[in-house]
């Protein structure tokens, strides 16, 4: 991880170094401070003796982003110099670094960035990319839920069509809160944990695809993607004797579609996908997720002045449910054929919007769990604004995917001055 | 018998109130005033800073870069690319604007590379935290209100229109005078009145000044009297006709913006 770090920052600083004298008109560089401070507040605390205890999250970061162009490319440089305050570690944190080369009909883009695709609200199907769970789940700015993917992009654009092809050498799995801070729900206790992403082959690129218009004044979108699912299967060594539990990465495609548009005084938003098992189309393989088709439907309204709300609806409809109930071993939490959620979000503006009152909210009817972020944002001036919020988990399980988060429920503060 | 007639006329004419003495529709001077305020040119490339000032004297400042093009039938797309500050830096704002409909808005959010569509029932929001609401960047739809000849009067030695506008549903102001310039048909001055028939928010044409042969506002206020919190605006290096094409107003853009056009 840490030679991982390391060469991205060298290959960054010489390709600025590189580019810097033909740069060197327009070249910009801004960033800014950051403080983020997440503590529980159930009173448990988890029992790891180095970073136990009541904080979820403390760190400091120096953010610096250099912007460069010079004819039709240009590049984009964001790191994030990191102090985590609880395991008393500095670190170097690359947001994004890549080159774009723009013609009249196609771009490039090569590097290290991060890629929004779909229509969902804090809910991802054709958004195959990486992303930190522990980061939104302690509090920290919402941006830092995407984590960035090394790919080269290229993107086609024509009347009738624009054509996104990403390629991703290198896997990048979602970050889930690590368990010497938080409270987790683990199937097989006592087993140390080893993970096997996919090995750094060809045959392991990871492709996405994405072909949109604009139809009937609806953003449409049809999505295809060939890699991996980004959250791992658990298996272990030896069925038997276990001494050791596996976390990897089964093989995934993706194929789906969203639409979002004005309907209603408001903002429609559908997307659809089909998860597509391959490591386990029979469905009979209980340590690999089946098949299943994902689906949701939001729609979000201003209702009066500066004040907008929007609900989404999502299901996860699994394939082949019996053999999945056939093959469960004994012991292990069953879900339903048909897993669902509602989520909430409220805004109101306040102060010629430098005060910000929110509310996001995750429920499960199937699992019976939620997730809920009351947050208030205050801008103190153009460059320092400061942001105060709970995260509070529950549910009837301590093995649902916010019911195990159920002990974790803190309180966050983050206070960012921006240059 | 000359001077009867003209004595006739006059009473006539008082009797039926100014309208009639102008020869003029209230309802077609404000879509005069619209056409020269917000539609000059086929395209227009500005500068924008805007300066958003407290009682208590502090300020905000936003500095975005505004492309627009027109269409057909009335339609425009406008595209706004933030400068500063900070927390606003690299987002960038489309709009399709449509009259008597609702608008397409979509918004750029460069720290996750996401383009959003936002909800744009109620165009009386707070346009970036200013005393402008959205309407008054892009204009309100002609046929949301019913016009009134009030008068003529002069402003700053200039003859203006004096109309009255009343919104046909609730809004949160219930008449708007405003002073039309008689020559550029720009608006000069307007004052809001509350549902308690108050003044509470005044806009004021600081500067016109002519623009590739066309009369451009390039500063003006919106001043909230009862708050006391005023915002500030100046059209710097506007330019009409440059060449904008329709394709910039896309996607591709929104998440890329265009070098050329925003600088």
């Amino acid at each position: 991880m840490k030679a991982k770090i390391t060469y991205c920052v060298t290959l960054s600083l010489l390709l600025c170094l590189l580019m810097a004298p033909s740069y060197a008109q327009e070249v910009t560089f801004h960033g800014f401070v950051q403080g983020n401070i997440s503590a529980r507040v159930t009173g448990n605390e988890t029992a790891d003796p180095e970073e136990g205890g009541d904080y979820l999250s403390g760190e400091e970061r120096l953010r610096g982003e250099v912007t460069g162009s010079s004819g039709p490319s240009d590049f984009v440089l964001k790191i994030d110099l990191v102090h985590d305050s609880i395991a008393g570690e500095d670190g170097i944190d690359v947001r994004e670094g890549y080159i774009d080369y723009r013609s009249a009909d196609y771009d490039v883009r090569i590097g290290r960035q991060i890629i929004t695709w779909g229509a969902g609200d804090l809910l991802f199907i054709n958004d195959v990319y990486p992303k930190d769970y522990g980061a939104l789940f302690s509090g920290q700015p919402l941006e830092y839920l995407k984590i960035g993917s090394d790919a080269a992009k290229i993107a086609a654009y024509s009347d009738l069509l624009s054509v996104e092809l990403v390629v991703i050498p290198f896997f990048e799995p979602y970050h889930l809160p690590d368990p010497k801070r938080f409270f987790l729900y683990n199937p097989m206790p006592g087993l140390p944990q080893t993970i096997e992403e996919p090995r750094r082959e060809t045959e392991n690129t990871e492709i996405a695809l994405r072909l949109s218009r604009q139809i009937a004044r609806f953003d449409t979108s049809l999505y295809a993607y060939r890699g991996f699912f980004k959250l791992p299967g658990m298996k272990t060594d030896d069925p038997v004797s276990p001494a050791t539990a596996i976390l990897f990465y089964p093989q995934l495609s993706v194929y789906g579609l969203s639409l979002q548009g004005a309907f209603a005084n408001g903002v429609l938003s559908i997307e659809g996908g089909y998860y597509d098992s391959l490591d386990d189309r029979g469905g009979d393989d209980p340590t690999v997720a089946n098949s299943s088709a994902r689906y949701l439907v939001g729609y979000s309204r201003q209702f009066w002045t500066d004040f907008t709300a929007g609900i989404q609806y999502y299901g996860e409809a699994m394939q082949d449910y019996s053999r999945y109930e056939d093959s469960l071993p004994a012991g292990f939490p069953k879900t339903d054929r048909l897993h669902q959620l509602v989520t909430l979000r409220l805004t109101q503006m306040l102060k010629y919007n430098t005060l910000r009152l929110g509310l996001f909210s995750f429920y499960s009817p199937d699992e019976e769990d939620w997730f809920i972020i009351p947050e208030v944002r205050y801008n103190m001036t153009d460059s320092l604004w400061t942001s105060v919020g709970v995260n509070l988990f529950g549910g009837k399980n301590s093995t649902t995917f916010f019911g195990q988060l159920d002990k974790n429920d803190n309180l966050y503060a983050n206070l960012r001055y921006e240059f | 018998m000359h001077k009867y007639f003209t004595a006739v006329a006059l009473l006539v004419m008082s009797f039926l109130g100014p309208a009639a003495l102008y020869a003029e529709e209230p309802a077609e001077i404000i879509k005069k005033s619209q056409e020269a305020f917000f539609y000059p040119g086929k395209d227009m490339q500005a500068r924008v800073k805007m300066a958003l000032i407290a009682k208590t004297g502090q300020e905000r400042l936003r500095e975005l870069t505004m492309l627009r093009i027109n269409g057909s039938g009335g339609d425009q797309k406008y595209f706004m690319y933030f400068h500063n500050p900070g927390d606003v830096r690299g987002m960038s704002f489309m709009v399709y604007k449509y009259p008597n409909k609702d608008d397409d808005r979509w918004l750029f959010i460069p720290s996750i590379n996401l383009v959003n569509r936002i909800a744009a029932r109620d165009s009386r929001s707070s346009f970036v935290g200013s005393d402008f609401t959205y309407e008054d960047v892009s204009g309100r739809d002609i046929e949301a209100d019913t016009y009134k000849y009030i008068k003529e009067d002069a402003l700053e030695g200039k003859p203006c229109h004096v109309i009255e506008s009343t919104p046909k549903s609730p809004t949160e102001y219930i008449r708007k005078i405003s002073w039309i310039d008689k020559t550029t048909y720009l608006p000069l001055k307007e004052e809001y009145y509350d549902v308690q028939g108050a003044l509470y928010k005044v806009f004021t044409a600081e500067k016109v000044e002519m623009v590739g042969g066309l009369p451009a506002v390039t500063k003006r206020t919106m001043a909230n009297v009862k708050s006391g919190h005023k915002t500030e605006v100046v059209f710097e290096g506007i330019a009409y006709n440059v060449g904008l094409s329709d394709d910039l107003f896309s996607e591709r853009y929104l998440r890329k913006p265009p070098e050329k056009w925003i600088k």
